[in-house]
């Protein structure tokens, strides 16, 4: 496979990076990414991964675009109101960029249908908005042995961390079990500052680039946290939890769980 | 000199909206009883029984107390605890 003379200038930036490169560039084209979630971090991840050239991406969500959507979920349009999620990212994505090819998945994610969605691409981001959807997608890239870049924001803060599985911890080794419902505010239903997302899926999408391409470190057994009220970003150590109920080397979840 | 600890988003409302707050020193589990004093509640959110909720993590400055000393770790003054739980929006 050869560059045409568009792509050589539309990936220009890139190109004349040495640690992208034409190799780099071509890996991206070649590449296949899944992203859990058509909303707020999977709008910002989608679409960067689109310009970056990343020649294959599924979205998965289940969900229309609903009006109190566009404050933050700028794969979304007032045109595309009522439409699913993934057709309307789809329609942005491959407006900005016709190399990539956007697959929608118009499904919930469940423990029957996960490891079937993930087992044709490369790496996973979880930009999904609930507790169980979390632990399923690190469960099932744990058992697929595929990475793993999970998001998570609220209200004015984010979480990012990358799951290498067997290599590194896994989602479970930095938080073993969802919190029972109403112990923790839930996400919906308590605002959330426009840009956070924005914020998380960039970070989300700059951790796959590197992945892809193979320069640079990812951010493995450690967690981000973003805080835009301080503001601060800071770091903290995510050990592999040698008991860890999936990714340990005696496991006590050996199919997947819904919690839903 | 006392304990500073760092209140994460979702534990905010029990701590009028502070997002720090100080404690004395001692051991993990007695901070959290001292925070109860200090934000009537909020014990039970962040342990149950004596342990931190596996949805929860605690660090010492930046290490995870499960890796150190889990309940029992020692806090002394001039330390910098967070609290960090999990978080789902998307």
């Amino acid at each position: 496979m050869k560059f045409t003379k568009d792509q050589l200038q539309r990936y220009s930036r890139h190109i004349i990076l040495p640690e992208v490169g034409e190799q780099g560039q071509m890996k991206l084209l070649k590449s296949r990414v899944l992203i859990v979630g058509a909303g707020g971090l999977g709008s910002p991840v989608g679409y960067y991964l689109s310009a970056a050239g990343v020649g294959t991406i599924a979205m998965v969500d289940d969900d229309v675009v609903d009006l109190s959507n566009l404050q933050r979920q700028i794969a979304h349009c007032t045109g595309t109101l009522g439409m699913p999620k993934v057709e309307s990212a789809k329609i942005t994505f491959e407006s900005l960029n016709p190399d990539v090819h956007i697959i929608p998945i118009k499904e919930r994610l469940t423990k029957h249908n996960i490891l079937d969605l993930i087992k044709d691409y490369d790496i996973v981001a979880d930009c999904s908005d609930n507790y169980a959807t979390r632990f399923l997608v690190n469960d099932a890239c744990v058992l697929a042995k595929k990475p793993l870049v999970t998001g998570a924001i609220f209200k004015f803060e984010g979480q990012l961390t990358a799951v290498i599985p067997h290599e590194g911890p896994c989602y479970r080794c930095l938080f073993e079990e969802p919190p029972p419902p109403g112990i923790l505010p839930s996400p919906q239903g308590v605002g959330l500052l426009g840009v956070i997302p924005g914020v998380i899926g960039t970070l989300q999408a700059a951790e796959i680039l590197k992945l892809i391409i193979g320069r640079g470190s990812v951010l493995k057994g450690e967690l981000l946290i973003y805080d835009a009220m301080k503001p601060s970003f800071r770091k903290v150590k995510v050990p592999k939890n040698p008991d860890c109920p999936i990714c340990s080397d005696h496991p006590t979840i050996t199919e997947l769980i819904d919690y839903s | 000199m006392a304990v500073k600890v760092r209140i994460p988003t979702p534990l905010q409302k029990l701590t009028n909206g502070q997002d720090e707050v100080e404690t004395e020193a001692g051991t993990v589990m007695s901070l959290i009883n001292n925070l109860d004093k200090q934000f009537p509640g909020i014990g039970e959110r962040i342990s149950e029984g004596g342990k931190v909720r596996r949805f929860i993590n605690i660090y010492l400055n930046d290490e995870d107390i499960r890796f150190l000393r889990n309940e029992e770790t020692e806090i002394k003054d001039g330390d910098e605890v967070s609290i960090v739980p999990a978080i789902a929006g998307g």
